[in-house]
């Protein structure tokens, strides 16, 4: 006799779904497989409305007929699409670690290094807590705050449920359901994600994050986040955390879209640490296929994006900005390490649309042990766009011998009036250099250290303060033990 | 004392290239190390600074009161030795100013004393700057990037004018030197000359040795120190040849 949830999920499952929610539906992890009624059942157990429910489902039915792109620099292992579960519930006190005794030493020195206080240790190693945190709480006093101000800031799923106007109008309209296999796929089963909306002419007071990383260990594979800054507004959003995070996981198939109405600013940071997989096989490791997109739909809208990505086995995503409005300017501005066996194809493609935009690039490219890094960049300015500037900075950083940096510029450039400059170099530090600094009196890992911020600085600069100070630490982390 | 090596035996991919190396250097000394190529000379200052490539099968050196082959490259840079590369390396994104600045601030944190603070560190650069005529420009500059061969050297001897040693070691500071650097090079270690710093100087040519007058001259040859005598020896090195200096010693020995 099959017990009453898996029951009740049988049910859910096999009828037409109607409006309305499913309460306390007992949290259950749905077997493998994708198909039409498994999106329905996401959508059920998300208590989504019929037009949300339809929007995943045509997205279902563009992906059956699309094909997994190849193009890219990396190589990994096909994934079955069939073995992935496209809905786990967090997990039960019971199965969790009941203490940090029971966790990794090597994820606890890690956390120790990077500065993060004991309470969030154990939150982020998943250990089973009863005590209510400060972190509850702050994250209650914030919400207050912001809502004073207009400011929406919330769950994707509660967005859906509460701001369904707002939802319905931007959602997929920086990415569409079609743009890409792995968009399409998203769109169908995407779990939760972070929804922010600025009001007009208000500036965020404060950073926001997905708290608040904790939080995001639950968000799960399929996140997906919508940004709306409407005019006159700014808001930064940091994503990401430095902690090395696991999961049983291995596909990341994320899609973040921003919208920027005119005059208005989005910041949007983020610190990846996924966990790369084992360093000498490469096994294990998380794939972070991300469509990131920017719109900067208005007049004098900016977009800037951050990113220090040192985590992953497979880093394979492109922040882009569209240039639409008139004097908008797209921004990134990117450190992504790779070592161990890792791989990075990542870059930007910025698209100059309106007039008198601006574009400004810099990637810093880190190849360590057997890392792999590419760059893949697109600039492309349209007919339309007079006056249209952009400037590249591609700088590689080899350490050791057996690494390799790749760059792949593509640029389309169809107006006679833009600008280009383009820079690239590339640069070594070897044993060589290390004993230099060792022989003036500086330790190994202060050489490394100081030798691998002056390569990020003008990265680092654009981040926000705690993130820029928790990045160089993990950049140091990172690259340990890397040179000789 | 300030450095004794006794009886120094070094290989190098099993290939032994120090063959028992005897030396002592005094608070306020320069000695001169001078050889053919292939002799160990730059092997000896190597060793002497920490490079992990070669391996010492035999023999001693004390440095002050340490065990110097004891200690991590970077601790005999703490305690008070410096090396002059012969071929200085490139750091790229680390200005020669924030890199000293980190070099010295290491360097008297492990004496016990403060850091200095960005003024004062400045004021001290600008002062040493002076000693090897180096332009401020240089200053901002990475380590070493797009230096010239004399800008590199002269670099050498600013760090360490700036960063005060007890012992400095001169690996060939005058290889692809013209004249007119090799006068600056000279002039700024003679300006750091003061009676306790010890110097050793390892060169190939001698003309060096006319701006820097050395008190003891060592003639390597063969991963041995087969002659040693005040300057003169070393213009007669340059008259006659190493060759000569075989002779002797084969003729002295009989």
């Amino acid at each position: 006799m099959a017990d009453p949830s898996t029951q009740l999920l049988e049910e859910v499952a096999s009828r037409d779904y109607e409006w309305g929610f499913v309460t306390d539906v007992e949290q259950e992890t749905i077997p493998p497989g994708l198909n039409e009624d498994v999106v329905r059942l996401i959508s059920a157990k998300k208590g989504e409305p019929e037009w949300m429910t339809e929007w995943r489902l045509k997205a279902y039915r563009h992906w059956l007929e699309m094909k997994e792109p190849e193009w890219a620099n990396i190589h990994y292992e096909p994934i079955d699409y069939d073995s992935i579960s496209y809905f786990s519930a967090p997990k039960r006190d019971e199965d969790r670690p009941q203490s940090l005794d029971e966790v990794d030493p090597e994820i606890l020195r890690t956390y120790e290094k990077l500065g993060i206080p004991l309470v969030e240790q154990q939150m982020l190693a998943g250990v089973a807590v009863d005590a209510v945190f400060d972190s509850v709480s702050v994250a209650t006093t914030f919400k207050a705050k912001l809502s004073e101000m207009g400011i929406i800031f919330c769950s994707m799923s509660e967005a859906i449920k509460n701001h369904p106007e707002l939802v319905k109008k931007y959602l997929g309209s920086v990415v569409p359901r079609g743009d890409n296999f792995f968009a399409a796929l998203n769109a169908a089963v995407f779990s939760d994600g972070s929804f922010v909306y600025v009001p007009k002419g208000v500036r965020c007071p404060m950073e926001l994050s997905t708290y608040f990383r904790i939080n995001a260990m639950n968000t799960g594979q399929f996140e997906r986040t919508l940004i709306v800054a409407e005019e006159g507004s700014y808001v930064s959003y940091l994503e990401g955390c430095t902690a090395p995070m696991r999961d049983e996981n291995q596909l990341h198939a994320a899609v973040v879209e921003l919208v920027a109405l005119d005059d208005a600013q989005i910041k949007y940071s983020t610190v990846q640490n996924w966990y790369p997989g084992d360093p000498k096989t490469g096994k294990g490791g998380i794939y972070n296929f991300v469509t990131k997109r920017g719109l900067c739909a208005g007049r004098n809208s900016k977009i800037s994006w951050s990113q220090v990505e040192t985590g992953s086995a497979i880093t394979w995503k492109y922040p882009s900005c569209i240039l639409k409005g008139d004097h908008s300017t797209g921004e990134f501005y990117s450190v992504a390490v790779t070592k161990g066996r890792q791989q990075a194809d990542t870059g930007t493609k910025m698209i100059h649309v309106g007039k008198n935009t601006k574009s400004v690039i810099v990637s810093k490219g880190i190849s360590a042990g057997h890392g792999q890094n590419t760059y893949r960049g697109q600039v492309k300015i349209l007919k339309s766009a007079d006056n249209a500037r952009n400037f590249s900075q591609c700088d590689s950083m080899l350490i050791g011998d057996q690494c390799g940096a790749h760059t792949f510029p593509y640029i389309d450039v169809q107006s006679p009036t833009a600008k280009m400059e383009h820079e690239a170099t590339t640069s070594k530090i070897g044993e060589d250099q290390i004993f230099y600094c060792k022989s003036r009196g500086l330790d190994e890992e202060t050489a490394v250290s100081m030798i691998v911020n002056g390569f990020c600085k003008e990265v680092f600069k654009e981040l926000p303060m705690e993130f820029a100070v928790e990045a160089q630490k993990l950049l140091e982390i990172s690259l340990e033990g890397s040179v000789g | 004392m300030l450095l004794k090596i006794e009886n120094l035996h070094a290989s190098v991919e099993g290939t032994e290239i120090l063959k028992g190396v005897d030396l002592t250097v005094n608070p306020g000394e320069v000695h001169a190390i001078m050889g053919p190529n292939g002799s160990g000379k730059s092997t000896l200052a190597q060793i002497l600074a920490g490079r992990e490539e070669y391996e010492v099968t035999e023999g001693r050196v004390t440095y002050q009161d340490h065990d110097l082959l004891d200690m991590d490259p970077e601790e005999r840079a703490q305690e008070g030795v410096f090396l002059a590369f012969q071929y200085p390396v490139e750091i790229p994104g680390v200005s020669n100013t924030y890199f000293l600045k980190a070099a010295l601030n290491a360097i008297r944190k492990h004496r016990g004393e403060p850091e200095v603070d960005a003024m004062d560190f400045l004021a001290l650069v600008r002062e040493k700057m002076k000693l090897v005529k180096m332009d401020e420009s240089l200053l901002k500059r990475p380590v070493n990037e797009g230096f010239s061969g004399g800008e590199k050297k002269r670099n050498e001897i600013f760090h360490m004018a700036v960063l005060d040693p007890t012992l400095a070691i001169l690996d060939e500071t005058d290889s692809g030197l013209d004249i007119d650097a090799l006068k600056i090079v000279a002039e700024g270690v003679n300006s750091l000359r003061d009676g306790k710093r010890g110097f050793l100087l390892i060169t190939h040519y001698q003309r060096l040795l006319d701006y820097i007058v050395p008190d003891t001259v060592h003639v390597l040859v063969d991963g041995k120190i087969i002659q040693s005598g005040g300057p003169e020896l070393a213009k007669e090195l340059e008259d006659k040849g190493y060759a000569w200096a075989e002779d002797e010693l084969a003729a002295a020995s009989v």
